[in-house]
């Protein structure tokens, strides 16, 4: 199955990723031959298969509602990009 | 020194013929001089482990040693190490130094390991040849002295380069669709990807968390077991680690192969296997005969389906799993954003690779709108009959063996015009994945001079027989000893 | 033309956990910010879910609370979009399989009917985190402490059909969930948050129109308001002949405005998908019983007993009762104050008054219940009279002072209740007053000659200097005014 450019545009801006002109040539034709490959799917029966989203028959374990943790708040900022009064700072938000 | 395993170096270290200061400086002293022709590791943590190696003497001079206390090892650059430098590959993580460890790299430290530093890897893990990386592609040390620039494999391409080549007896490796059996295949060392949950995932940067691994990269079967000594265990910290008692992976090297029932999925003997590749591995199937074991042909009917259902499943869970790399709170942010989509829509643009990038709009899309059933719950459901396939072959046999790859290393470049052509690069791993289960890979023979491995797959949890099989192998075989010149 | 209003809400209810649902950080209120914010809050790299069992207890509480069906076996998945309040790029959250299944609520309405609003289902998620809007050179800051807080989200049918309804479901939500102890009720710290889901159809018809949803309500006062502008801006587009448009509305409560947030909508597409981090949570028997065995006392049994214990009548004890903060002040205004009745009007009168006039819950009251309590025995002693009840009560909420007994001798607020010294005083403005005396003493309608028993209490009350006790007085001056 083809991708269209218009589909690449898209789902680029769901996923936050600038893409010019050029790569979304570039990915049209990738994207298209993963998704060919991926199409061999179609071709599978799986009527009355249940999804398997994990490989292990397991339940969730559940924690105990007791603090852990302590402030990091120092060790956390040292490396992040922008902070300022023990807040991240990123380009204004505009609800 | 640095031709001896973990299991040698550990009974030099205990003999006291040199300390573990003495050691860990000759391997970083060989580190620096030799990775040039390798770039296998992204960062040397000269100083840390320095220290660590005299932490180490001083806790064997009192008494409290044990069989790692002292032993120079490296990390594969997807495990956070509190104050080194964990970058994934990428130059989205170029500058990050986690303030925490990852719960394998926390098992290292307790039993006294000591972390030569980090090695490189495919970007985010995804990758069959390690040419992804932000810090450039490694190069095997087979086929270097003709003069051949060949791929390690991948996505563990360091860490099984800098194994191949002496330069560490051990590193850990991840596993998410064959990056850890399938460089271990290219460099001819032993590798093994644990059952899904039977190592912590807590601290290892997430490609696709259903079906990342970490597992262990040596020369040696009982060197494996060794590290998955350390790595193997509950970890309240990873919701999807199982609680289950963990054995003395060493304990039971020794057993017998007399009544191994090996079967042979006849659809890993296709004709994507060259005719000189599969001569190797039925090579290999042979001298398991001659140490008792039998062995008969099964069928994996749904294991051609496996990477169409892996490329919906592993892009899906990436494209969530990398959303946190935003620029808001570490690693990289663009120059001068204008306003917030501008920081989101640069930063992951700039900072990302081709192939990260493709993988996350083809898992986007996989999960968008209209498109959920056709690809991503079909894929599932695929899943499901894959693992069903395995689940029936184990009710006959006890482990299944195939080719790890379809052919030895190739040459760098060679598959990095079509992505689908280096995804094809899996087609043998990647069903064990999906199935959860464990597999090895064993060197197994040459091919042209390059490595050939063995991959000896068996039933859920059955790590300990997974390293049984493979060290009575390598009690009548000597492929894991070769040399790379 | 006549229109049906039809109603749905969506409600976040923030649980009072110790800790977020899926990190052991602490969810306490007011800390600096990113104090409480620890790898797994702020997604670093390689960072797991670990779920939170108390707020599975919760939400099974909740359900059991709301006659709903609990899910078995539940399934996080996630959603997917990038806000910068939102640290892993997705919100974990129930979709499919959800912990609380179908159930309902009962309200009661003004015209002394009761409703019966189903629930279609109840939730668990992830709070986000916030973003600042003050300029910091002319960026955003980001606060991740309440990143991670577990929330149930309830969602109802679209079985309410007036700004009424709306709000008295709000309102017993609000009661059930403080009562159980699941969520502090705090609607200004925003513990509970309402959207509200409103779309209109000609009278009778079948149909259900277009509806929109309006955002974030935090208090009922602006539920109720939002909604009649939503109602009132609906009806304007459709009597044009216009269409309603799909939206998200914000509602700004200070102006009664309301905007669309088309552009938060722009594009959507959550994608969501089961989360690989995290197994289904499975609930079994054992599990819910004790959730069962630890249900407190919900508002419908309360009023009841309030009833039975306190002598209250039917409206009194279902104000009192509702929401478990107020019930729990009567309770300890009783304790303190003895008589039921007198504190439940002083709790409806003056103390409700002060409240809705400053915007305050309960939990925030500057006055206690035993100190009201205590106000109330000085009342039913006849200590202080009402009018100066109300001042004792002034001191206590200004904080002037906070002992009932003190403020009322310092303020000179005690009554005289001597009846010699009060009958002196009686006799002497009687003396003063002689043509109202004789009006009195010719009016033969014993109504009219109690309203002129009033005219009396003026002067007597100032020559008491405020301090008779006014039902002295009263007693004295029909028998000194005869018959």
């Amino acid at each position: 199955m083809s991708i269209s450019r218009e589909d690449i545009e898209k789902v680029a801006v769901l996923a936050r990723i600038k893409v010019d002109d050029e790569q979304v040539s570039a990915l049209e034709k990738d994207l298209g031959n993963i998704l060919d490959l991926v199409d061999q799917l179609s071709a599978a029966d799986t009527d009355n298969v249940e999804p398997m989203a994990h490989p292990l028959n397991a339940t969730q374990r559940l924690r105990p509602d007791v603090v852990t943790e302590t402030n990091q708040r120092e060790a956390f900022q040292a490396i992040a990009p922008a902070t300022e009064d023990g807040l991240y700072l990123v380009p204004k938000v505009i609800e | 020194m640095h031709n001896k395993s973990v299991a040698e170096l550990s009974r030099e270290l205990e003999s006291g013929k040199i300390s573990s200061v003495e050691l860990t400086q000759q391997f970083l002293d060989r580190l620096k001089r030799e990775d040039g022709k390798y770039n296998s590791f992204i960062t040397i943590s000269n100083e840390q482990a320095l220290a660590e190696a005299k932490a180490a003497d001083a806790i064997r001079a009192a008494g409290k040693a044990t069989v790692w206390t002292g032993v120079p090892f490296a990390h594969k650059d997807i495990f956070c190490t509190n104050g080194i430098r964990t970058t994934c590959g990428s130059r989205m993580l170029d500058n990050f130094v986690p303030p925490y460890d990852a719960t394998v790299t926390e098992n290292f430290k307790a039993v006294g390991a000591v972390c030569l530093g980090k090695t490189n890897m495919d970007e985010f893990a995804m990758g069959s040849s390690n040419e992804s990386s932000f810090y450039g592609a490694v190069t095997n040390p087979w086929g270097l002295s003709k003069g051949e620039k060949r791929v390690p494999g991948g996505s563990s391409g360091g860490s099984a380069a800098a194994v191949a080549a002496r330069l560490v007896p051990a590193a850990t490796g991840t596993d998410t669709g064959g990056s850890i059996r399938q460089p271990a295949a290219l460099c001819g060392i032993t590798g093994l990807k644990p059952t899904y949950g039977r190592v912590s995932r807590y601290g290892m940067i997430a490609f696709a968390s259903s079906l990342d691994q970490g597992g262990p990269m040596a020369r040696t079967a009982e060197d494996a077991a060794l590290m998955m000594n350390v790595m193997a265990g509950f970890d309240p910290k990873d919701s999807t680690c199982i609680d289950r008692e963990v054995p003395d992976y060493t304990a039971t090297l020794n057993e017998p192969l007399k009544g191994l029932k090996i079967g042979l999925p006849k659809e890993y003997f296709s004709e994507q296997l060259s005719p000189a590749m599969e001569e190797q591995v039925r090579n290999a199937v042979r001298e398991y005969e001659k140490l008792g074991a039998t062995v008969k042909e099964v069928s994996l009917p749904n294991a051609k389906l496996a990477i169409a259902a892996y490329y919906v499943i592993a892009p899906a869970e990436a494209s969530a799993n990398l959303s946190r790399f935003d620029g808001a709170r570490y690693g990289y942010r663009c120059e001068n954003p204008k306003d917030l989509m501008d920081m989101y829509t640069r930063t992951r643009a700039e900072g990302f690779g081709n192939e990260v990038k493709r993988r996350i709009l083809v898992g986007s899309y996989a999960l968008s709108a209209g498109y959920f059933d056709a690809y991503y719950l079909k894929a599932q459901k695929v899943r499901r009959l894959i693992q069903q396939d395995f689940i029936n072959a184990f009710k006959d046999v006890d482990v299944l063996m195939s080719p790890v790859s379809p052919s030895p290393a190739f040459v760098q470049g060679e598959k990095t015009t079509d992505p689908v052509t280096m995804y094809l690069e899996d087609v043998f791993t990647i069903a064990i994945n999906l199935a959860g289960i464990p597999a090895m890979s064993v060197p197994a023979g040459f091919v042209d001079g390059l490595p050939v491995g063995l991959q000896i797959i068996g039933d859920y949890f059955s790590e300990a027989r997974l390293l049984n099989a493979a060290h009575q192998f390598q009690q009548v075989t000597d492929w894991h000893q070769r040399e790379p010149q | 033309m006549q229109w049906d209003i039809v109603i749905g809400l969506e409600i976040h209810v923030q649980l009072a956990t110790k800790t977020k649902i899926f990190s052991g950080s602490s969810t306490a209120f007011g800390a600096e910010p990113n104090t409480q914010a620890n790898a797994v809050d702020l997604a670093m790299p390689g960072t797991l879910p670990v779920p939170n069992e108390q707020a599975f207890r919760y939400a099974v509480m909740f359900g059991l609370a709301t006659n709903s069906e609990i899910g078995r076996r539940s399934v996080f998945e996630r959603k997917n979009y990038f806000y910068p309040d939102l640290p892993k790029g997705y919100q974990t959250t129930q979709l499919a399989q959800p912990i609380v299944g179908p159930g309902h609520i009962d309200i009661d309405l003004s015209d002394g009917t009761t409703k019966r609003v189903r629930i279609h289902h109840a939730h668990l998620e992830e709070d986000a985190g916030k973003s600042l809007h003050d300029d910091y050179h002319g960026m955003s800051g980001i606060d991740l402490n309440r990143a991670g807080t577990p929330l149930i989200e309830v969602v109802t049918e679209p079985d309410m059909n007036s700004a009424e309804e709306a709000v008295a479901f709000a309102k017993k939500l609000h009661g059930i969930v403080t009562s159980l102890g699941i969520c502090d009720g705090d609607m200004s710290q925003g513990s509970m948050r309402f959207d509200v889901n409103i779309s209109l159809k000609p009278k009778g018809s079948e149909t259900l129109g277009t509806r929109t949803e309006t955002k974030n309500l935090n208090s009922f006062r602006f539920m109720e308001q939002a909604i009649a502008h939503e109602v009132e801006r609906q009806m304007d587009i459709l009597e044009d002949g216009g269409k309603i448009i799909q939206e998200t509305r914000l509602y700004n409560g200070d102006r009664d405005e309301s905007r669309s947030m088309r552009s938060k909508e722009e594009a959507n597409d959550y994608r969501y998908f089961p989360c690989p981090d995290l197994l289904p949570v499975e609930i079994d028997d054992t599990f819910i019983e004790d959730a069962r065995a630890r249900l407190p006392e919900l508002p419908d049994a309360r009023r009841a007993r309030f009833k039975e214990q306190y002598g209250l009548n039917d409206y009194d004890a279902g104000i009192l009762s509702a929401d478990a903060n107020l019930a729990g002040f009567f309770e300890e205004t009783v304790e303190h104050g003895k008589d039921a009745k007198l504190a439940a009007n002083w709790i409806q009168g003056e103390f409700s008054a002060r409240l809705n006039a400053e915007d305050k819950s309960v939990i925030d009251s500057p006055i206690s219940g035993a100190q009201l309590g205590a106000l109330v025995v000085r009342i039913a002693d006849n200590t202080v009279s009402s009018a100066g009840a109300k001042k004792v009560f002034e001191a206590l909420w200004s904080g002037e002072g906070d002992d009932v007994d003190a403020i009322i001798e310092s303020n000179g607020l005690k009554q005289v209740s001597d009846t010699g010294a009060l009958e002196s005083m009686v006799d002497e403005v009687l003396t003063g007053m002689p043509d109202q005396v004789a009006q009195y003493q010719s009016e033969d309608d014993p109504k009219k000659r109690k309203k002129m028993l009033g005219g009396f209490m003026g002067p007597l009350m100032k020559a008491s200097k405020g301090q008779g006790n006014p039902k002295l007085f009263n007693e004295i001056l029909v028998r000194k005014l005869g018959g």
